[in-house]
């Protein structure tokens, strides 16, 4: 089993606390918009052959706040510095809902300085059919049985499951309110990140896409938009899964995303 | 004492059932909208104004809010603008524009010295955060709110009072060429009253700028903690806080007798508050409130004012509503209308009643500005009116009387802050917890 710790270290300006585990070739991996939800099979499969660094998003009540960031983008420029002083070289990275929004502006952004990117139900592209759910308009319950298919999975029991505490109350409080500072308007898409993305594209930097079948939060129409813009992108569906298809077909995902990164 | 009357102008031709499917009033579908009643409704509210400077109101007071039927006042400015010409001598008090909703506060500005100015300086210019549903019917990020709310707030002031032109650059807002050609007809600018529902944050706030905190229904007891925190505030300021430093709206329902009083007062249900028919989602959008709010949220898991609580914020919104609940509902908002009378937060009855108990909880709160509170639902133009002249003829005299004995200065009797304090010395108390513990509330 893999070992995974907890670290606080001053990188981009800031005490960054961060999840890292595993060993070998890095993988950054970006969170969601709910906060980091634990060490999960994937986490664990994944790092059989990969370091992952897992940086807890700041204002998710345990990195300090900046207060200079606004957008997504800046988040993505902010990890980009992390990167670098880190010394990782060509590190993957992989992010899941708004974590694959930041992870896009990143590609768009620099992508000499990344190995490959795999977006996992991203938000960021505005689709031209269907809306990406509001998440705000709404109990932090119900978004969270919104983001799975399968509300029987095992992990999202683990994940979410019980009576929740004070603190965990006070996290998710916390990262909505993060979310909503840098996602509110335009809601958790950037209008210009298509054309931005042409970077990635002119580099032919690896991208994966990455939906659950029965995704409710993304429309299929965000990856046919991303692929639009990213044409090197392979595209995978896992079955009988929502948005969270890490923790609800943990099998084929794991699976898919080894395959893209060996 | 200033007297105000104040109504939140209810749409009282919406049916109940989509009210009741919707689990609460922001949201409830424009579609109901009815364009000749609606008519038939912001006039009549114009014309009660009126009626209230008849018999003998000092104030008529206005809000604000969206996407729900139990305000109709939508663009709040709007209607001061027409009461600021078809009324003579009430002030007119706005509480108040949601500055972080509108998110023009250049436009705010030029609208409220316009008021002013055709009202020829009647204007009290409340502001406000706007309401957690605002937030979302405004694409108004909340996360932002108190800092827009600031911004917005000094802008304004300073729109009022810098000859133009001048730039603006700030965090939200960004004006290059500023020069409104229209400026307050008080100098330098009108009173600001700031009502509240007993957030600590906005209560301090008002110390520090020395405005009137209007308590909007609030219960006596925790009103009294807070006036107290604002009076230990001002005192740290260097000013004793007076009843000028404090409002306090009630809703108030008078009629011929207590029964039928009770009977028609039952239209308070439908108040955007007091008996939390609010849906969760709505109620506390993310990042709204400061992290001290939240983390007293977190460890309490029981209700609020607002109805507000973890345990409804957990909650999931897939449960279907069942039509056959709507009984056991309504029996529960009726419940909560005996409640909030019990603890003295809506008052209805004959004129007798009403004005024994306005005194009694004037003597616990001690405030300088009182407003009354007008009944919300669908009640006939008749039953309003027969209420604002019972008051007038009736209440107000005895209520006034009172507030003279008691001392009760209102802030166009005594500017609020005027009173000095010199440092360490002991401030005055400004709330009598003696006749609060005498009411024996429940």
């Amino acid at each position: 089993m893999a070992t995974w710790k907890e670290e606080t270290k001053n990188l981009a300006g800031t005490d960054l606390v961060m999840v890292r585990g595993g060993a070998g070739k890095p993988l950054f991996v970006i969170h969601d918009e709910m906060g980091y939800t634990g060490w999960m099979k994937w986490n664990e499969a994944l790092a059989e052959k990969r370091e992952l660094f897992i940086p807890l998003q700041p204002g998710f009540g345990r990195t300090p706040r900046q207060d200079w960031m606004w957008r997504h983008r800046d988040l993505a420029v902010f990890y980009l510095n992390v990167i670098r002083e880190l010394g990782l070289e060509k590190p993957d990275v992989i992010g899941f809902s708004a974590g694959g929004y930041t992870a896009a502006e990143m590609a768009a952004a620099c992508p000499e300085l990344l190995g490959s990117v795999t977006l996992v139900g991203p938000m960021g592209i505005k689709p031209d059919k269907g809306e990406i759910a509001e998440m705000f308009a709404c109990t932090v319950n119900s978004y969270l049985r919104l983001s799975v298919h399968d509300k029987e999975a095992e992990e999202y029991g683990k994940m979410y499951g019980g009576e929740m505490s004070a603190q965990q109350f006070e996290l998710f409080e916390d990262a909505r309110a993060e979310s909503a500072r840098i996602g509110w308007e335009p809601y958790m898409f950037n209008p210009s990140l298509p054309q931005l993305l042409r970077s990635a594209a002119n580099t032919k930097l690896p991208v994966l896409l990455v939906r659950g079948e029965h995704d409710a939060i993304i429309p299929p129409n965000c990856i046919e938009k991303y692929k639009e813009a990213l044409p090197q992108a392979k595209v995978v569906s896992i079955s009988k899964a929502g948005h969270r298809a890490e923790i609800e077909n943990s099998g084929e995902f794991i699976s898919a995303v080894q395959k893209f990164l060996s | 004492m200033q007297i105000a009357h104040f109504t939140e102008r209810p749409v009282r031709y919406v049916p109940e059932q989509p009210i009741l499917e919707n689990r609460a009033f922001f949201g409830v579908s424009n579609k109901y909208v009815d364009r000749k009643k609606s008519a038939d409704d912001y006039n009549f509210y114009l014309d009660e104004a009126c009626y209230c400077e008849e018999v003998g109101f000092d104030a008529v007071a206005i809000n604000e809010h969206h996407g729900n039927p139990f305000c109709s006042g939508m663009v709040v400015n709007t209607e001061a603008a027409i009461l600021a010409r078809i009324t003579n001598k009430v002030k007119i008090v706005i509480i108040g524009n949601p500055l972080p909703v509108i998110k023009h506060p250049l436009r705010v500005a030029e609208e409220l010295a316009t008021i002013d100015t055709i009202s020829r300086g009647r204007l009290v210019s409340g502001w406000v955060r706007g309401a957690g549903s605002e937030q979302f019917f405004n694409n108004a990020n909340p996360a932002y709110n108190r800092e827009m709310f600031n911004e917005a707030h000094q802008f304004i002031l300073d729109c009022w009072t810098k000859d133009g032109p001048w730039r603006y650059e700030g965090k939200h807002f960004h004006y290059r060429h500023v020069n409104p050609w229209v400026r307050p007809y008080q100098e330098p600018y009108p009173q600001q009253w700031i009502p509240g529902v007993l957030s600590p944050e906005t209560v301090l706030w008002c110390a520090e700028k020395q405005y009137p905190y209007l308590g909007l229904g609030t219960a006596l007891g925790p009103t009294c903690d807070l006036w107290d925190m604002y009076a230990d505030k001002a005192a740290e300021l260097g000013y004793q806080a007076g009843p000028e430093n404090f409002g306090y709206l009630l809703p108030v329902y008078c009629s011929d007798t207590d029964e039928k009083a009770f009977e028609i007062g039952k239209g308070f249900i439908f108040g955007g508050g007091q008996n939390a028919f609010s849906r969760p989602e709505h109620t506390l959008p993310p990042g709204y409130n400061s992290k001290a709010a939240i983390r007293m949220l977190a460890s309490q898991p029981g209700g609020s004012w607002l109805g507000v609580s973890k345990a409804k914020l957990m909650a999931s919104q897939e449960d279907q509503w069942d039509a056959a609940a709507f009984d056991a509902l309504r029996s529960k908002l009726i419940k909560g209308y005996e409640k909030v009378q019990e603890a003295m937060q809506v008052v209805v009855g004959s004129p007798e009643t009403v004005t024994k108990k306005i005194c009694d909880i004037l003597k616990v709160i001690r405030p300088g500005v009182f407003t009354v509170f007008a009944v919300q639902g669908n009640v006939s133009d008749k039953d309003r009116l027969n209420s604002v002249k019972l008051l007038g003829e009736q209440v107000l005299p005895a209520v006034r009387e009172f507030a003279k004995a008691e001392n009760l200065t209102g802030p166009f009797d005594r500017a609020p802050g005027l009173v000095k304090l010199a440092p360490g010395t002991k401030r005055a108390p400004v709330v009598d917890r003696a006749a609060l513990e005498a009411l024996n509330l429940p």
